[in-house]
């Protein structure tokens, strides 16, 4: 192990010295020298979780799991899935899927990949027992239950590649979700130890894990290539690692020293300053994030017809453009509705969408109609966690309404984050709170089912609305994502008029590279393509 | 004795004006009372640091305590348009990443940073000073037990007590729960140091000689022992009001401060930090605030110190 | 002075208890439920939120999640993180690197801050003296991230004469530049401790005694005002070697050390009271120890102390 150890620290100082050479000899790097034995430095956290994909809920883990596992598809740049493992995805009814993979693929340790690994492996996410922070994704699939071990009666194997799913009801989408994290296939060894399997995983994907302990805890994980990979994402590098930094202003230093080759966040405090730290080689792209804040429908002056004026009113109170603009940098873009503009079905111009605009004297008429019904008494606070960078633009937001409608408004931090969700899971908090989401698949309903549908997991608002439920429903019902999409336009019409939540901006992924990489792209989940990327 | 007679008629040899020695031998009733804290103050008031910082402290006393006389401009009226904005007539020291007056809210923050200072300093000196006082002087298991407490409480990291007194008090974030915060966990430092120094100091000659004519020890304590063990507890004393104003922008900086609707220099510094390449002039004038005033307290310790140690005064 | 060592040390299982208890009390206060977290502003489902919380027994009432605890401490178990990691584990891979990053930070302040304070005391009220107190002042005055931003922006990136963070394996070369920034925060305390110490014991009778013996300058500073201003300065640096190990927090974060406190601070927002307990038993018994080491070199600098059996 102390030789391992020592070939991976000489292998950094190699790469370092490298970079230094690369430096003192001139600006332009030799383009002969790009290799496909380089490795990749990028940017990581430690995982929050064991490595096991029904298990990973977080861009740490999931960073890993998606570089060393391929599923049934995966996801283009531009959210538009392709078929990796899988041959074919086929239904007639939006609710019975037949489901082929391709033969003769195997894991790293040289088990054969079969349609056994997948209906095992959800077998294993879903069952209530096994307490998998990703079972809500398999609710769909028939025998699913939440609150006692039932198997999963919808998966049948039919032969070693070919296996159906039946669902509970009929979803245009469910074909657009296999390529997250929660569906990737298991080797039948994970079974075994499952806990040993977490922390060093035995995988499908493009890359695999350079040795049981390339975890180390805290520091870094290195990914090698799997030479047995034969799917649509060949790496065109010699592999990743992956730097956990506790801040992402440790990982920005790095990057401006050289010794970091990618970084896929930058933090708010460089805003200002990226583009010309990095000249020519940033990223700032829409992504699938949408942010907001919630009021939740019971909070006192927020319900009935006055409620609906105030949340006009409030909303219309806050200069999204400024805000993004000048807290942001431009690396926001403000909301025109519920989900994001990289999602297929998304709209600029739904009806009722200039409820999201910047419009201080309607903003004031909306308020004091409100006032008419029942006078404004106390402050209106956002409640945030303090441990999330959130201050500054909560701060921004609150000070707009305050300017705007001339009323005390101000931000309220919780000091962790354990302790936000608590108060928004337990329903005790009492003002409104930050709301974020991230699309685990990009496709429409994801923004807009678990969060507004009535009694959803993730309705914090406890929002519902009889209108919005049935157009979800009628929308789920269609067999092509086309006219699916437009019945979900018209069910924002319904949140628009609601406004259950003020959906603030979309957040825009913000990268940067260094002078050494080149072909750096960013996919519709945020996440850097490290597969395509090359180096020299 | 219904009457003193006259000293010379008791006298059997010369009388008293005609033996110049006499003066060597008498005990000076009529002169000035000796007082340690008397003798402190005569000195104190012959120095000019003691007016300089004096004054300064004055000043920052009345700023605090009447902000509205120095300034007319909200502080918390803060606009995205006047954004990192310059000098300029209406914002003299310009505005911050908020957009508001970096010289209100310095102004305004006075107030909130003071009271963390002294509170917090307070509670520091007075727990550590009693701590350590009986620590040191009584030693045995009184030593042990104190001792010990303290190892206890100081080994909590303060972030730890910091996160678990703001999340307790998150609906009342105040001055209070703050200085409980930094403070709580931060005595048995001063503690250990006074107790230290009460350990070289208790076998001193004065100490035995004081003990031999039967003073009681708690006398002994207060009287002898603590004033001549007292210097470097004013030192941490004095850097440590500094400390605490600076603790609090930490706390800030890590999500556990007072929140944004409480202007403080604390505040304002660890907000201004992400603009420390944009616009450092917001981060700059709260820091040199927070210097002068840490300075004046200082040099005002530096005055307290030297005039309550006699042998320093004696050279003088 | 065995006996006096002995009863010290025997000192540490009382300690030990108390502040186990007092920690895990701590965590346990902490308001929000650890789990809720887990699943990030998704929301899990509350018969999954019962059944992690089964398993981590956060349902149990406080004694007994202490007292399980405590059994695992004593069959060598000291719990896991929630990322499966045993906190043994955890613990050596992070005191290591943290130690030598506090050894450094010590060492810097107190070569600089003791050779300073010497001099100011020597030279009380003079330019250097008013120089010293101006720059101890303005450390002071500035937060630690701030100092820590610039110092990372100007020397790891600007100029490149420090890696910006710390490396794998975090060698010396690396930690020296954080060190650097840990050791500006009691800097100035260590120069005001030395010089009000020097100047105090300027007047004592036995450096009189000494120089009026034709003892060297040199020698008497040395032998006699050094040795024994040390007394508060040393009970310092040795209560501030105990901060630094788990206050690093923010340093730590900037220059991404993988040590004690960036990992304790996560653990603390994350609520794992394993990690954090563990961590911080560590402490105290570092701690305890450190101040026997400290109270042992009172009687080495002052021979007046002595300690009874």
């Amino acid at each position: 192990m102390k030789i391992k150890r020592w070939v991976a620290i000489s292998a950094v100082v190699a790469a370092g010295a490298m970079v230094l050479a690369g430096c003192s000899a001139g600006a332009s790097p030799t383009p002969t020298s790009t290799s496909s034995t380089a490795v990749i430095t990028v940017n990581g956290s430690e995982p929050q979780n064991p490595l096991i994909p029904t298990n990973t809920n977080e861009t740490g883990g999931g960073k890993i799991t998606d570089n060393i596992f391929a599923g049934l598809v995966y996801y283009k740049a531009d959210g538009s899935p392709v078929n990796d493992v899988a041959e074919s995805i086929k239904t007639t009814d939006a609710q019975n899927y037949t489901i082929k993979i391709k033969p003769g693929l195997k894991f790293t340790n040289g088990e054969a990949v079969t349609a056994k690994s997948f209906v095992d492996a959800w077998q294993y996410g879903a069952l209530f027992s096994n307490k998998q922070l990703n079972s809500y994704f398999f609710e769909s699939i028939q025998g699913f239950s939440y609150d006692k071990d039932s198997p999963l009666t919808g998966l049948k194997v039919v032969d070693s590649t070919t296996f159906t799913v039946a669902l509970v009801d009929k979803e245009a989408d469910f074909p657009l979700r296999l390529g997250y994290t929660a569906f990737m296939p298991l080797p039948a060894v994970a079974f075994k130890d499952m806990t040993a399997f977490g922390a060093s995983p035995i995988g499908n994907g493009p890359y695999k894990i350079k040795s049981p302990t390339a975890w180390q805890h805290n520091v870094k994980i290195d990914l090698v290539v799997n030479p047995a990979y034969t799917g649509p994402r060949k790496p065109k590098n010699g592999g990743l690692s992956i730097i956990f930094y506790a801040t992402e202003d440790a990982a920005y230093a790095e990057l401006q020293s050289g010794s970091l080759d990618v970084l896929d966040s930058v933090p708010n405090t460089d805003l200002a300053n990226y583009t010309t730290d990095f000249p020519g080689r940033t990223v700032n792209q829409p992504a699938a994030i949408f942010q907001s804040f919630t009021i939740p429908s019971n909070l006192a002056h927020f319900t009935g017809a006055e409620g609906k004026l105030r949340r006009q009113a409030i909303s219309m109170a806050v200069n999204r453009d400024q805000i993004t603009k000048v807290i942001f940098q431009g690396t926001r873009t403000p909301a025109t509705d519920f989900t994001s503009p990289v999602i297929a079905g998304y709209s600029k111009n739904l009806p009722g969408s200039g409820v999201l605009k910047y419009n201080p004297t309607e903003a004031k008429k909306a308020w004091a109609a409100a006032d008419a019904i029942s006078p404004w008494t106390g402050s209106f606070q956002i409640a945030y966690n303090a441990d999330g960078g959130h201050q500054a633009w909560v701060d921004a937001v609150t000070n707009s309404i305050k300017n705007t409608l001339g009323i005390d408004s101000s931000g309220a931090p919780y000091p962790t984050f354990a302790q936000f969700r608590t108060v928004i899971t337990n329903r005790t908090i009492k003002t409104a709170f930050r709301t974020g989401w991230q699309a685990d698949y990009p496709a429409l309903f994801n923004f807009l089912g678990p969060l507004y549908a009535t009694k959803a997991g993730s309705n914090d608002g406890d929002y519902s609305s009889a209108a919005f439920d049935a157009l979800l429903k009628q929308g789920q019902a269609q067999t092509d994502v086309a006219s699916a999409n437009k019945l979900f336009q018209k069910a924002q019409g319904v949140l628009l008029a609601d406004l259950p939540v003020v959906p603030l901006w979309y957040s825009n992924v913000t990268g940067a590279y260094g002078k050494t990489v080149s072909n750096v792209k960013f996919g519709w989940n945020s996440v850097p393509i490290y597969t395509d990327i090359s180096k020299g | 004795m219904p009457s003193n007679p006259p000293l010379s008629a008791t006298h059997f040899v010369a009388p008293i004006d005609e033996t110049p020695l006499l003066g060597v031998d008498t005990v000076s009733i009529a002169a000035r009372k000796s007082n340690l804290y008397l003798d402190a103050w005569r000195d104190v008031r012959g120095r000019p640091l003691f007016y300089i910082s004096g004054a300064i402290i004055l000043l920052i006393l009345v700023v605090a305590l009447m902000p509205k006389l120095f300034t007319r401009i909200d502080p918390t009226y803060c606009n995205l348009d006047l954004s990192n904005g310059g000098p300029s007539a209406a914002h003299l020291l310009g505005s911050t990443f908020q957009g508001c007056d970096v010289y209100a809210r310095i102004i305004f923050g006075a107030g909130t940073s003071l009271a963390v200072g002294f509170i917090v300093t307070a509670l520091v000196t007075l727990v550590g000073v009693v701590v350590g006082a009986i620590a040191g002087f009584y030693g045995r298991w009184a030593d042990a037990v104190l001792s010990r407490v303290g190892d206890i409480f100081f080994s909590i990291p303060y972030i730890l007590a910091a996160v678990v007194i703001m999340s307790l008090f998150s609906s009342a974030r105040n001055v209070w729960t703050i200085s409980l915060a930094i403070g709580a966990f931060a005595w048995p430092s001063t503690a250990r140091i006074l107790r230290g120094q009460i350990l070289s100091v208790k076998n001193a000659d004065y100490v035995t000689s004081a003990t031999a004519l039967g003073v009681s020890p708690s006398k002994i304590l207060l009287k002898h022992v603590l004033p001549n063990s007292i210097a470097p507890v004013i030192v941490i004393t004095t850097i440590g009001l500094a400390a605490a104003i600076v603790a609090e922008s930490t706390l800030s900086f890590l999500g556990v401060g007072l929140g944004s609707g409480t202007i403080s220099w604390g505040n304002e510094i660890s907000n201004a930090q992400g603009q420390l390449r944009t616009n450092p002039s917001s981060l700059i004038y709260p820091s040199i605030a927070l210097s002068v005033t840490v300075l004046a307290f200082i040099m005002m310790g530096e005055v307290v110190r030297d005039a309550l140690d006699p042998k320093a005064r004696a050279r003088r | 002075m065995v006996w006096y060592i002995l009863r010290r040390l025997l000192q540490l299982i009382p300690v030990f208890f108390g502040a186990t208890l007092l920690i895990y009390f701590m965590v346990f206060a902490l308001p929000g439920d650890p789990i809720a977290a887990l699943a990030g502003d998704r929301g899990l489902n509350p018969a999954v939120i019962a059944q992690l919380r089964a398993h981590y027994h956060l349902d149990q009432p406080f004694i007994i999640q202490y007292l399980i605890y405590l059994r695992g401490i004593f069959t060598g178990d000291l719990g896991t993180s929630f990322s499966g990691q045993p906190v043994s584990q955890i613990l050596a891979a992070t005191f290591p690197v943290t130690l030598r990053l506090t050894i450094l930070a010590v060492i810097i302040e107190s070569a600089a801050g003791i050779l300073i304070g010497l001099v100011s005391g020597l030279r009380k009220g003079k330019l250097f003296d008013a120089s010293a107190l101006v720059v101890s002042l303005i450390m002071i005055s500035i937060p630690i991230f701030v100092i820590a931003f610039v110092s990372q922006f100007i020397f790891g990136i600007k100029l490149a004469w420090a890696p910006p963070t710390v490396s794998e394996g975090a060698p010396w070369g690396d930690l020296i530049l954080p060190a650097f920034v840990l050791a500006t925060v009691s800097f100035a305390y260590i120069v005001r401790l030395t010089r009000a110490s020097v100047i105090e014991n300027l007047s004592e009778d036995f450096v009189r005694t000494a120089t009026a013996k034709g003892l060297s300058r040199r020698r008497v500073i040395r032998v006699h005002i050094l040795r024994n201003s040390m007394i508060p300065v040393v009970t310092y640096i040795g209560t501030d070697f105990g901060t630094l190990i788990v206050g690093a927090t923010v340093t730590e974060g900037i220059f991404n050390v993988p040590g004690v406190g960036r990992t304790l601070y996560q653990a603390i927002i994350r609520g794992e009271a394993p990690t954090v307990v563990s961590f911080v038993t560590v402490m105290v018994i570092i701690y305890v120890v450190f101040n026997l080491l400290i109270d042992l070199l009172y009687g080495l600098l002052d021979p007046r102390i002595r300690y009874a059996k």
